[in-house]
């Protein structure tokens, strides 16, 4: 059974000075699935994706991906085998170029290091031709192959978000983790970045996301894991997590969000 | 827009002047005094190439990187004067040995997060003068180390001012490419990216402690050759050259040519070398006004003196490239 999940989260744990952030979590994402997270503000959603991807330790707990431990991985060497992300403020490398960035999310498809850049190698000179020609298709794809030589930071926010998906996308991750890619995005934004993770999703790759847009996560997501105060409080299919009560009362009850 | 293609394209164009610039730069100065300080600016370059690729790319800082520059020329010094070395193994020595402190350094600082490596060079800058002061029956003592032989390769030896300002131009020249080359390649992107965010860095697959060791490894490399470049021409070093006022120094060629463009150490260093010689006619004044200029430039030009030198020619340069057109018709 295990195999066929790509990560799976075991009694994982973050606490801060006393604080859970993240307390007792469990859940497992199968391959080739749209899980999504969903937790009122401060439900441990994001601390959980640091834990995931590594830039926070776990108090306790396990992370398997791919059926290996990955608990003592630092983030570049979970980046190496599949896992990538973007994060709930897009963390642009805005004096770079839009095309630079990218490049930089095709950085584990290289070799070249620090002497053949010095000594602009032909082999490092061909690698970098060979990422640039990846890294314009995925521009191409995106839509922001006539911002390539623009710096990012000129970016418009909408557009920003999108560079960060293909940024993670430029490194062909086997998960891809999502924080909140729709926030601040207005409808047509957010569709396009909808139907880019959907056809992302059915070209292979496993999406674990976090998003408040209710009515998406719903349309979208095979499965949804809800958190609130650093605890899972349900784990099922969107019906199932429509129908639960502990959700409604503790979630959805009070709010609306059809928005 | 520029693409990267035309920037490379661009970056060769400006390598190129300044080739040419440093070739015949001898054939309109026979004045020594105006090559001493040349040769000068040269070293200074030099350091500040690999200061520049720490700073500028990596956003790491270095405060006593003149420490590194003088260990590169108390090795090479040393091992010529008292052991008999020939410079060029003496050159090796000097780069291997400040690398290797360099490394002991930046290894357990550079695994924190914030500038502990900034704290760390401040210390160690100071401790390695105690080292020139204190090891006197090797170095000199606070006299400094005599009788250093100048640089020879086999029977050649380089003792001229002609000789000094090619050799030493020429290291500066394969540093500066070495620095251009880098800021296209993927591990000079990759740099960049740390600077701005070790997260998002990290996360996209950059192993960022490794990298800003081997940066900063590299810039102390830098200064071993530009410390044994220095200890050659001279043919005398002394402990306060590589103290914390000139590691000051060194930081503000870099940040006033322009932190993390590669032409900034250039333009940095050649006025930081020249403007004090020529202060010096104002006697009494001359502190006042470095210090103005400084503040000017750091007021008005954030971004440092190159980006904007090189914006202002560009149209100039289309000229040059038609004009040479019609010239080469001829």
């Amino acid at each position: 059974m295990a195999q066929d999940n790509i990560i799976s989260i075991n009694n994982l744990s973050k606490n801060f000075g006393g604080v859970n952030a993240v307390f007792d979590v469990s859940f497992d994402v199968p391959i080739g699935a749209i899980k999504a997270v969903i937790g009122p503000n401060g439900a441990g959603k994001s601390t959980l994706f640091n834990l995931i991807t590594g830039i926070e330790p776990p108090t306790s707990g396990e992370i398997r991906f791919k059926n290996q431990k990955v608990n003592s991985l630092k983030p570049h060497q979970r980046a190496a085998i599949g896992l990538s992300r973007t994060f709930q403020t897009p963390q642009i490398f805005g004096n770079l170029t839009v095309l630079e960035n990218v490049l930089i999310g095709r950085h584990l498809h290289g070799r070249s290091g620090l002497v053949g850049g010095l000594l602009s190698t032909s082999r490092s000179r061909r690698e970098n031709r060979e990422m640039r020609e990846y890294s314009l298709q995925l521009l191409e794809r995106i839509g922001l192959v006539d911002k390539a030589d623009e710096l990012a930071e000129n970016l418009a926010f909408g557009q920003l978000k999108l560079l960060e998906i293909g940024r993670a996308l430029a490194s062909e991750p086997k998960l891809l983790l999502l924080d909140e890619f729709a926030a601040g995005l207005n409808q047509n934004e957010a569709d396009e970045i909808v139907a880019l993770v959907q056809d992302v999703r059915d070209e292979g790759v496993t999406l674990l996301i976090v998003e408040h847009h209710m009515r998406l996560v719903m349309n979208m997501s095979d499965e949804i894991v809800v958190m609130n105060f650093g605890e899972k409080i349900a784990d099922g299919t969107p019906d199932q997590i429509q129908q639960d009560k502990g959700v409604i009362e503790c979630y959805l009850g009070s709010e609306d969000c059809d928005a | 827009m520029l693409n990267s293609k035309t920037n490379r394209v661009a970056s060769g164009y400006w390598l190129g002047i300044f080739l040419v610039l440093i070739a015949v730069f001898p054939l309109f100065s026979p004045n020594p005094y105006i090559m001493t300080i040349m040769a000068f600016a040269g070293i200074h370059i030099l350091i500040c190439t690999g200061l520049n690729l720490l700073i500028g790319y990596a956003g790491q800082l270095s405060i006593g990187h003149a420490a590194f520059w003088g260990l590169g020329a108390y090795i090479s010094g040393v091992l010529t004067a008292k052991f008999g070395w020939p410079p060029v193994p003496a050159m090796a020595a000097s780069i291997f040995g400040t690398c290797l402190v360099g490394l002991v350094v930046g290894f357990p600082t550079l695994k924190l997060k914030g500038h502990y490596l900034a704290m760390a060079t401040l210390g160690v800058g100071i401790i390695i003068q105690i080292f020139f002061v204190q090891l006197d029956d090797l170095t000199g003592g606070p006299q400094g180390l005599v009788n250093i032989p100048s640089f020879s390769v086999g029977p050649w030896t380089i003792n001229t001012p002609l000789g000094n300002h090619y050799l030493i131009w020429t290291f500066t020249a394969l540093g500066l490419f070495g620095a251009l080359n880098l800021s296209n390649s993927r591990m000079g992107r990759a740099l960049k990216a740390i600077k701005t965010s070790e997260v998002a860095a990290e996360t996209m697959g950059v192993k960022t402690f490794q990298y800003k060791l081997a940066i900063f490894v590299l810039s102390t490399a830098f200064a071993a050759v530009a410390g044994t470049l220095y200890a050659h021409y001279l043919n005398f070093t002394a402990p306060e050259t590589f103290g914390f006022h000139n590691s000051v120094l060194l930081l503000t060629m870099v940040v006033v040519g322009g932190v993390g463009d590669s032409w900034g150490p250039v333009v940095g260093a050649l006025i930081l070398t020249f403007l004090p010689e020529y202060l010096r006619a104002y006697e009494g004044l001359e502190v006042v006004l470095y210090g103005v200029v400084l503040v000017a430039v750091m007021m008005f030009m954030p971004k440092g003196l190159a980006p904007l030198l090189k914006a202002i020619p560009s149209q100039l340069l289309n000229l040059v490239a038609s004009g040479e057109k019609t010239y080469g018709a001829r």
